[in-house]
């Protein structure tokens, strides 16, 4: 091992149909390096570290600070955001660092896998406040710092995906939708006017697929880059969702009730 | 429902507005977008959007934060539209809130405001230190209720190409590329908005994502579409310097209180030797670290390259929050995390090292507007944020109207909502006063269908380049160029120097390797084309900057500064007022970039609400006690 250079193992792969393959790479090494900062170089000089000539490595990335969500991806085996890899952390010694897409979504090329099942999960809990328009109709509802500071840290989702990659319920055979939409369904329900709506991403935490498949093993909340309490909100919802469902039994209509209360 | 349809390229914050506004009239919307829109550059935005709120007691009101955006970027700007922003910002920032963006409240639980730079007031909400992320997700969450009710289509990780233009010259559509198949095809639309965000990645490294080439904004630019004040760049003062990017640290860490110093070196009028030298503070007394950012930036180019007193004789000064308290810091916690994560070192405990970087385009695709006698901008005019091609639109960095020679700290985010908001309309006014030339029903098939055989011709070739040049590596020497020629000080003859070497450069990209010949997700051969249209665009910001004889704002050249006034006002020296006016009267004007295949040819345009009897706000000395 040496330290003048960094040796990236990259897994390679042209397409979803295409075999799987190793790539070794070995470039000089800079200071303040990560994992993307190499990526560049390799691809201003696609060789790899035997000297064999190779398409650059397809990966996804945008802002390079951890705010985007764009380069998610496995390195050493721990989903995170290649931006903040950073090579002193990971090589100390001149290591060799692999280099893995995530293994939870359709793999697109290389390093790159569609994440959009997230989004469209956004959709089902129906995650947004329904404003009635873009007029100017005043404020909005007042709110203590508190409940602001409470929201923000759930709001800070970048829909990266590393919670879905380190659970064990999310798998090619389950429907289960995932830590990051569950926590945000309770970021709309902890507003003034997302409550309104409540019952709706409520049902929909129930439907197959819901906030009962979870199975606690509580990967998400430390693999979250954000340190979302990503378990907090889904004990949160599981209670919320209980308490729905009994109320829908005994209840008929309880959401036309609770659109009473509310007005 | 409507059979119209309209597009928006660019999934950032004045792009998902237009999308909001057309998909709320009832209209059909496709967006198009290289990232997924919620990875839009917009969340990079730290500090703050502006809006004077007055909730402060003090006096602010939107005139004055008119009068400060003005001033900011010394009168470069046409008046009525940053009026017309000014005067929506408090009602925009409540339309954010009503969305739900966990803005940061006072005790009373109202919106609270911070102070920024270039002004005396705390205009500033904020959300945490990821404003923008927070503005961003919410109109994403909106767009995306649109999206589910199937009013909008979005298509993500496709990019845009160029527009399709018919015998009569109008924009009819786009012509875009699946970056997953490299599949092309034109999509007819009633009037198209570029959204497309600023040109970073023209400098190499900047504080932008690596997202923003500018490549779109070149290719309509290339396509006929004016590119207004090219040379006016902004370069943030406080950002860490890395490898790959050059990292913003937010003007709100000022705001909250920061400092920035170097050690003293124990000259005569200097504090005793390795003692804080507070040099903004002591320059500016009223402002101290707030000015705007162009003086900012240089006067820290000043203190660490002429003066020679960087940190360890680094290209560094610090930033120091660390008198700050706990309170404080956890306000700018999202900033700081960014540093400590990149730097090893806890900001709170140890001053922050920074230096200025590139880090916004004031200039961008030339728009027009319309307004009444009393300067009110005409909300259902078809000429708002139009570009000289019929249908085509800005809106967004890639406009180049409201920040004038030089953007004041949470202008962006506040233009780009706004410049959203008075697309939308406009472009539906466009296509209600040609009910004939309906896009999709009217336009012959043959013209959509000759813009997409160009272009998959246009790629047919890039896959086939197979010359010497490693297209990365030759975008690197391009942003090691433009950065050392265009940025902070400019000088004329390193700019017709550096226009020599872009011609060069553009020689070389033609034997450009293409690296990757496949057909799934080859982002090397959209490198390639993207490349060129940063080249393209470096000509006119470096001619731009080569043409300008005088320095305004962000563009400064030594040689042609004004003096120093001999009082303290320069209001009160008549000989140097005497001379000010006699640069304006040359140079107070638009520049414009127009597209030629021998380089870009560059006039100067009179400000055209300048030119009538009474403007809205006479132009004055711009200076910062």
């Amino acid at each position: 091992m040496s330290k003048e250079n960094v040796v990236l193992r990259v897994k390679r792969q042209d397409g979803p149909q295409s075999p799987a393959r190793w790539e070794e790479f070995s470039v000089p090494r800079h200071a303040g390096a990560n994992v993307l900062s190499v990526l560049m170089q390799v691809r201003e000089n696609p060789v790899t570290a035997s000297g064999q000539k190779t398409t650059p490595p397809a990966w996804d990335a945008a802002c390079l600070e951890e705010v985007c969500g764009s380069c998610s991806m496995l390195v050493n085996g721990r989903a995170r955001q290649a931006c903040t890899a950073l090579i002193e952390t990971y090589s100390p010694n001149g290591e060799p660092i692999t280099l893995e897409p995530f293994s939870k979504f359709p793999l697109v090329r290389d390093l790159v896998v569609d994440r959009s099942r997230m989004f469209e999960s956004l959709k089902k809990v129906r995650a947004w406040i329904p404003i009635d328009g873009t007029y100017d109709l005043g404020p909005g509802p007042r709110m203590s710092q508190k409940t602001a500071e409470e929201r923000y840290v759930m709001s800070t989702c970048m829909t990266c995906g590393c919670c879905l990659e380190v659970c064990p319920q999310v798998n090619t055979h389950s429907p289960f939708i995932g830590a990051a939409a569950i926590s945000q369904a309770r970021l709309f329900n902890a507003h003034p006017t997302g409550q309104l709506n409540e019952s709706e991403r409520l049902h929909a935490l129930m439907e197959p697929g819901g906030v009962a498949d979870c199975g606690k093993a509580g990967n998400c909340v430390q693999a979250c880059p954000k340190e979302i309490p990503l378990t907090t909100s889904i004990a949160e919802m599981n209670r919320e969702v209980t308490w729905k469902a009994v109320k829908d039994f005994f209840v008929r209509d309880s959401d036309d009730h609770e659109k009473k209360d509310a007005s | 429902m409507s059979e119209e349809r309209y597009a928006v390229v660019g999934g950032g914050l004045a792009g998902l507005m237009a999308v909001i506004k057309l998909a709320e009239s009832g209209k059909n919307v496709d967006v198009f977008s290289i990232v997924p829109v919620k990875r839009s550059h917009s969340v990079c935005a730290q500090g703050g959007i502006n809006g004077a709120v007055n909730t402060k007691g003090e006096g602010d009101s939107p005139d004055i934060h008119m009068y400060d955006t003005l001033r900011g970027g010394d009168f470069l700007a046409e008046q009525p539209p940053v009026r017309g922003m000014c005067h929506a910002a408090p009602g925009i920032i409540y339309l954010l809130d009503r969305m739900g963006v966990p803005f940061s409240r006072t005790s009373e639980g109202l919106l609270d405001f911070r102070r920024f730079g270039g002004t005396l007031f705390n205009r500033t909400a904020f959300a945490g230190a990821t404003t923008g992320q927070q503005l961003l997700y919410a109109l994403d969450e909106q767009v995306r209720r649109y999206e589910a009710e199937g009013r909008v289509r979005k298509f993500e990780y496709w990019e845009y190409l160029g527009f399709i233009q018919d015998d009569e010259g109008a924009c009819r559509g786009v012509v875009a590329m699946d970056l997953k198949t490299m599949e092309i095809q034109s999509f007819p639309a009633e009037a198209v908005c570029m959204a497309t965000g600023g040109p970073g990645i023209v400098f190499g490294r900047s504080t932008n994502s690596i997202i923003n080439t500018g490549a779109a904004a070149s290719s309509c630019y290339q396509q006929g579409a004016w590119y207004g004040n090219p040379e006016m760049i902004q370069i943030h003062p406080t950002a860490i310097p890395g490898e790959d990017k050059l990292r913003l640290m937010s003007e709100s860490l000022r705001g909250e209180g920061g400092r920035v110093w170097v050690p003293s070196d124990g000259r005569a009028g200097l504090p005793p030797k390795g003692q804080p030298w507070y040099f903004l503070e002591e320059r500016y007394p009223k402002y101290k670290n707030l000015v705007p950012r162009d003086v900012g930036s240089r006067e820290i180019f000043d203190v660490v390259r002429n003066m020679g007193l960087g940190v360890d004789g680094q290209d560094a000064v610090y930033l120091d929050l660390t008198h700050l308290s706990a309170e404080v810091h956890k306000k700018v916690e999202g900033v700081l995390d960014i540093y400590e994560k990149f730097m090893g070192q806890d900001p709170r405990k140890v001053p922050m090292k920074i230096y200025p970087a590139m880090h916004y385009s004031m200039g961008g695709l030339w728009v027009d507007y319309e307004a009444n006698a009393r300067h009110d901008i005409l909300p259902d005019s078809p000429r708002q944020q139009a570009t000289n091609i019929p249908g085509l639109y800005a809106a967004g960095e890639v406009d180049y109207q409201y920040h004038g020679s030089n953007r004041l700290g949470a202008n962006s985010l506040i233009s780009c909502i706004y410049a959203g908001r008075v697309v939308g309309p406009a472009m539906i006014a466009y296509a209600k006063s040609r009910p004939e030339k309906r896009a999709a029903a009217a336009l012959p098939s043959t013209v959509a269908e000759g813009a997409t055989a160009r272009w998959r011709e246009r790629f047919e070739q890039i896959r086939a380049m197979s010359g010497a040049e490693n297209p990365y590596r030759l975008g690197r020497e391009l942003g090691d160029l433009m950065s050392e020629r265009c940025l902070i000080v400019k000088e004329n003859s390193k700019l017709e120097d550096g226009l020599k070497k872009l011609d060069v450069i553009s020689d070389r990209w033609k034997s450009c390797n293409v690296l990757d010949t496949g057909r799934t997700m080859n982002q090397a051969a959209s490198f390639v084309n993207a490349l060129w249209g940063m080249i393209e665009l470096g000509k006119a910001i470096m001619k731009g900057s080569l043409l300008r004889d005088e320095s305004r704002g962000a563009h400064f050249k030594p040689a042609f500064a004004l003096p120093k006034p001999k009082t303290h006002k320069p209001t009160d020296d008549p000989e140097w007022m005497a001379k000010w006016k006699e640069r304006n009267d040359k140079w107070l004007r638009t520049t414009l970039a127009k597209h030629t295949p021998s380089g870009p040819e560059i006039s100067f345009e009179p400000i055209r609400s300048l030119a009538v009897e009474k403007p809205i706000l006479a132009p004055e000395p711009r200076y910062y006690e």
